[in-house]
């Protein structure tokens, strides 16, 4: 290992470096700081006898003076299954005063595809208890579907509602196939604030116990950011594959992880793409979000939940655009919604799980539940149109139908959506509260439902009893 | 490994100079532009695509981790090109046709691994050749030679390569042979296996193209009915994500009355092409009840698979595509999603420094656009017969926005367009193909087929749904502003045959059993169902019947069930003679 004191040019994240033998693309380096200080970096450029160098913690304390040495090799996680119930920082070192950890193997973070012949299909339903996602954008094992939020919603808080009640039901009757359940949280550019809100969940559910948690702060270098998820995702892999864990990954927030990612190339001086972001964001972010998933002939799996604040809500910004194209759906919160005090402020109409169809029905969750989801949201969508009608023409100028669907719409988010984040509901009680409210619709209205359901389901007094009040307020005026 | 010692040991053709990413520079490389040359130790296979001076820029086609400056660079002096011949139907190759099965195999992981290659086409696997030709028979490029039956459904067809000179046959076996063995010996001195090698980037000759004038048959009712594609025509599916742009290819590439089906997933989801390597196997071809794999040819090149590899997915498959063309098989070729394929012809021209066109796009965007879609058409081929090659594009706009260059250039070369509609798949209004926006210019080309096929009357019909959406779409503006009760009684009729329109007809489940599929009969068939609900309740509305009443007659609901049912001609018949005993009875 030769050590050079070389360094030609220090630029915002950037070093470069002269260099007498080759070194190889993404090579991890150290750079020793004349105050003695050790930083690491990562090969981005590698050529004859100049390298360039971007620097993890930041360039801060390093002059032309400082070593720069190269590892020979690229960075590495250290993996073990004692990791679990640790914390780290964002580079992977311990920060929770616990032992020191014996890795069991260092495995590359650059993870390599999945062949996708060797992939398995995911169809194996979690429940979340959270009606609005268990209903009407049921997540399944494998998935990677992100949370589109933005600042100040309570992303947070359904992240945490979603790590603490997820489970596959089999499990609960013993009949799963034995597999334990992980979590591994990603932090980038989080403020210590909403760490602790984190942390303290965590101690106080026990949750810490089967969680790995990767935390980088608001004021950790950012450049750091691009790593923190890559060891997440590692660690994640090792867990689920070689070590048979269910694992879900929790990446918060992605859009501090693509603020990291502009920030280097504007310091390249590489040609941007959309907005300043490089033009290669697909691909990276492809490169994070592609890790979920099964693999055949393994117990394990990897269920991604990245959570991204949308730049000004605005959800044809890059940064969600592409991750919508790469995710399987997206969760979308919404801030009229969260004013009404609706909590989680579940927005079900622009929100979609493509795994859906395959990991529900007869046998997975109820046979009833593709039909029921369908027509909930056709209602839905039918009502919340009607809303801006009734602004111009007031309710009393819609036909008794078009009423009807408006009350399915208020009740919809006021009793379905609406839950607590410490109410865990399951697949049945969110299916027959579907039940309940689509019974107040007239039954010739139900066209995605197959019409034995309709007679095994629909609630017939329901309508009456409806009608009833109905006639009675009209006698009452 | 020491500088000096690479520099003595330069019998290998070039070194590197430097690595950034997918892009390798290299001295002393003696190679043509678009030659396959094998980088660094580990042998990662590359393309040339610059040379200036000594330096050669090289595009990997894996992941460059740990290559450094120094390392050797080897020219095979070849082009980038695939194997064709039997076997490749019910395969799956990433984008520069390695097989993914025997990746997994040979790496022993599910992981992609480096520097592993493998041949296109299995090189050991005996073939049952049977002849075509006899001793003495005057051969020309393109002409069959022999069958091979390469699946349940498709009989490979063995050509003189359209690179041969041809003459006459001295020698022909019949019998088991692998693809490397002579089957056929020419008296030129060529001899014909069952393998032929073709350069990815250029078209495989061809004679002339010809005006499409039959439909490529889609089983979707908006494609068929509205807006047709027709076999060797060209479409694309822009839409924002979400809008189910994957399912419609998906669709297409079940259902559509092709002899051969070529899918590329470019830069796409893994779990995606899964569903697929999972559920074609399992699916009847509806044209032969066989396996729909037999008929199809999977190209896999994932969003976190080497984007140099996704730029090149493109081509693979539309070689492939035209190589069964010139057997004298109707081809589709689906690509999914074309937008991923010009970010990684945006990327590779960044890495390159090139100066950028709109958007960050090279400048040569529009060209390698259209240079593509013309590979698509029915053509006359080099040995008399014909075949054609559809292609259905996915396109990807960011935000949805159809202004953006890769839409737009794409727009001005096909003919058939399937606008895609967030606002429909919000509603769960599938296929969210959007009938205002959306076009076919092969309509007229397309008719007679339609009209001696399947119904005389078939333009009228089609041409009544169209007016009566448009009108729809007009009262919607004033429904918005004053309500649907405020509108006179006939327009609220027309709103009400409308919405049958939309939800009884253009609707379809792709997920349902029946409905996945609809004949063209069938297509027919519910719509003038719909037309009979229309001229009876005009009927009774103008005999002085409230429209009210008109709307509850409890047959017109069962519209919405024509799609989903199995007997259709009965339950059809059915309802139009409730329809029309109802509404008669009202007045």
């Amino acid at each position: 290992m030769k050590e050079y004191q070389t360094i030609t040019e220090i630029s915002g994240p950037l070093v470069f470096a002269e260099v007498d033998e080759p070194v190889g693309y993404d090579e991890i380096v150290e750079i020793e700081t004349p105050q003695g200080e050790t930083l690491r970096g990562q090969v981005l450029e590698s050529s004859e006898g100049i390298v360039s160098i971007q620097v993890f913690e930041g360039t801060g304390g390093i002059d032309r003076n400082a070593s720069v040495r190269f590892l020979g090799e690229t960075m590495k996680m250290p993996v073990t299954e004692d990791l679990l119930g640790r914390v780290l920082d964002g580079s992977g070192n311990p920060i929770d005063d616990g032992p020191e950890i014996v890795p069991d193997k260092r495995q590359d973070i650059v993870g390599e595809a999945i062949n996708p012949y060797s992939r398995e299909y995911p169809e194996e339903f979690i429940q979340t208890g959270v009606s609005a996602i268990d209903g009407m954008n049921t997540l399944v094992r494998g998935q990677k579907l992100p949370i589109f939020s933005g600042s100040g919603l309570p992303h947070n808080e359904l992240a945490l509602q979603i790590a603490r009640q997820a489970t596959v039901p089999e499990e609960e009757e013993g009949e799963g196939d034995g597999s334990e359940f992980a979590v591994i949280f990603g932090a980038m550019g989080i403020t210590q604030e909403e760490a602790n809100e984190f942390m303290d969940d965590f101690e106080r559910t026990g949750a810490l116990e089967r969680s790995v948690v990767f935390m980088n702060l608001a004021d950790d270098p950012a450049v750091e950011r691009q790593v923190t998820p890559r060891l997440a995702l590692t660690t994640a892999e090792y867990l689920a594959f070689e070590k048979d864990y269910h694992v879900l990954v929790i990446l918060t927030d992605m859009t501090n992880y693509c603020e990291a990612l502009r920030e280097i190339g504007a310091a390249r001086e590489e040609v941007p793409g959309r907005r300043g972001y490089p033009g290669y964001m697909y691909t990276d972010l492809a490169q994070l979000y592609e890790r979920a998933g099964r693999i055949e002939g393994k117990d394990g799996s990897v269920t991604q939940i990245p959570i991204l604040t949308m730049p000004g809500d605005d959800d044809t910004h890059p940064i969600p655009d592409l991750t919508g194209y790469i995710t399987e759906g997206q969760i979308m919160m919404d801030r009229d919604l969260n004013s009404q005090g609706i909590e989680p402020p579940i927005n079900v109409l622009p929100s979609l799980s493509r795994l859906m169809d395959d990991g529900i029905g007869e046998g997975l969750t109820r046979e009833d539940h593709g039909d029921v989801s369908d027509q909930m949201y056709a209602a839905y969508a039918e009502g919340e149109d009607l809303r801006d009608l009734v602004n111009i023409v007031g309710r009393e100028a819609l036909s008794e139908r078009d009423n009807k669907f408006l009350d399915f719409a208020d009740r919809f988010e006021a009793e379905f959506v609406q839950q607590g984040y410490d109410t865990n509901r399951d697949i049945d009680e969110t299916l027959e509260l579907g039940w309940d409210l689509l019974s107040t619709l007239p039954k010739e209205e139900l066209n995605r439902i197959d019409e034995d359901l309709i007679e095994e389901h629909y609630r017939e007094d329901a309508l009456e009893a409806d009608a009833d009040e109905g006639e009675e307020a009209v006698q009452a005026d | 490994m020491s500088q000096a010692e690479d520099i003595e040991s330069v019998d290998e053709d070039g070194v590197i100079e430097s690595v950034s990413g997918p892009v390798v520079t290299a001295t002393d490389l003696d190679a043509r532009m678009n030659d396959v040359v094998y980088v660094g130790d580990e042998g990662l296979m590359g393309e040339v695509i610059e040379i200036e001076g000594n330096l050669t820029t090289i595009q990997v086609y894996e992941e460059t981790s740990g290559v450094g400056p120094g390392e050797p660079v080897e020219n095979t002096g070849e082009p980038l090109s695939v194997d064709l011949g039997p076997g490749m139907l019910d395969s799956i190759y990433d984008g520069v046709q390695r097989p993914l099965d025997v990746l997994e195999d040979k790496m022993g992981t599910a992981f992609l691994d480096r520097g592993v290659d493998a041949p296109g086409i299995d090189l050991e696997k005996q073939w049952e050749f049977e002849p075509e030709v006899e001793e003495g028979d005057e051969v020309e490029p393109g002409d069959v030679v022999g069958i091979v039956p390469e699946t349940v459904t498709i009989d490979h067809k063995v050509m003189v390569p359209p690179d041969y000179e041809g003459g006459e046959v001295t020698a022909v076996e019949s019998g088991e042979f692998t693809v490397e063995e002579t089957v056929v010996e020419l008296s030129s001195g060529e001899d014909i296996q069952m393998r032929q090698e073709w350069p990815v980037r250029e078209a495989r000759p061809a004679g002339n193209k010809e005006t499409p004038t039959e439909p490529l048959v889609t089983g979707q009712r908006v494609q068929d009915g509205l807006f047709p594609l027709a076999k060797g025509g060209t479409a694309a599916i822009p839409g924002p994500f979400g809008s189910g742009k994957t399912v419609t290819q998906q669709q297409l590439a079940k259902w559509s009355d092709a002899d051969i089906v070529v899918y590329i997933g470019c830069g796409e989801r893994g779990n995606e092409m899964t569903e697929v390597i999972e559920d074609f196997p399992e699916l009847p071809d509806p044209q032969t009840g066989n396996p729909l794999m037999a008929r199809t040819c999977l190209i896999a090149n994932t969003s976190n698979m080497p984007v140099a590899a996704r730029e090149s997915c493109i081509y693979t498959g539309i070689t492939i595509a035209e190589y069964y063309r010139d057997m004298g098989y109707d081809v589709a070729l689906m690509a999914d999603s074309t937008s991923r394929w010009a970010e990684a012809m945006r990327e590779i021209s960044s890495r390159l420094e090139e100066m950028p066109g709109e958007e960050g796009y090279p400048a040569y965007l529009a060209a390698a656009l259209s240079e593509f879609y013309e590979r698509a058409g029915k053509f006359q081929l080099i040995n008399g017969d014909e075949g054609s090659i559809s292609v259905v594009g996915a396109v990807s706009p960011p935000g949805g926005d159809f202004s953006e260059p890769v839409t737009q250039n794409t727009l001005r070369i096909v003919k058939t367009f399937w606008a895609l509609d967030a606002d429909l798949a919000e509603r769960r209004h599938f296929p969210s193909i959007n009938w205002n926006e959306s076009y076919s210019l092969y309509k007229d080309q397309l008719d007679p087929w339609w009209t001696d096929e399947i119904a005389d009357d078939w333009a009228e019909v089609r041409q009544w749904a169209v007016d009566t959406l448009d009108e729809e779409d007009e009262l919607q503006e004033i429904v918005q502003l004053v309500g649907k009760d405020a509108l006179p009684e006939d327009q609220q009729l027309t709103l009400e045959v409308a919405r049958y329109l939309r939800e009884a007809w253009l609707q379809q489940n792709a997920l349902h059993d029946v409905d996945t599929y609809c004949e063209p009969e069938k297509t027919y068939r519910m719509l003038t169902a719909i037309k009979t609900f229309n001229d009876e309740a005009f009927d009774a509305l103008e005999a002085g019947v409230p429209v009210d009443e008109i709307q509850d007659v409890d047959a017109a609901p069962r519209l919405n069930r024509m799609g989903t049912s199995e007997d259709w001609e009965e339950f059809i018949e059915e309802i139009e003679n409730d329809l029309e005993e109802q509404l008669r009875a009202l007045y």
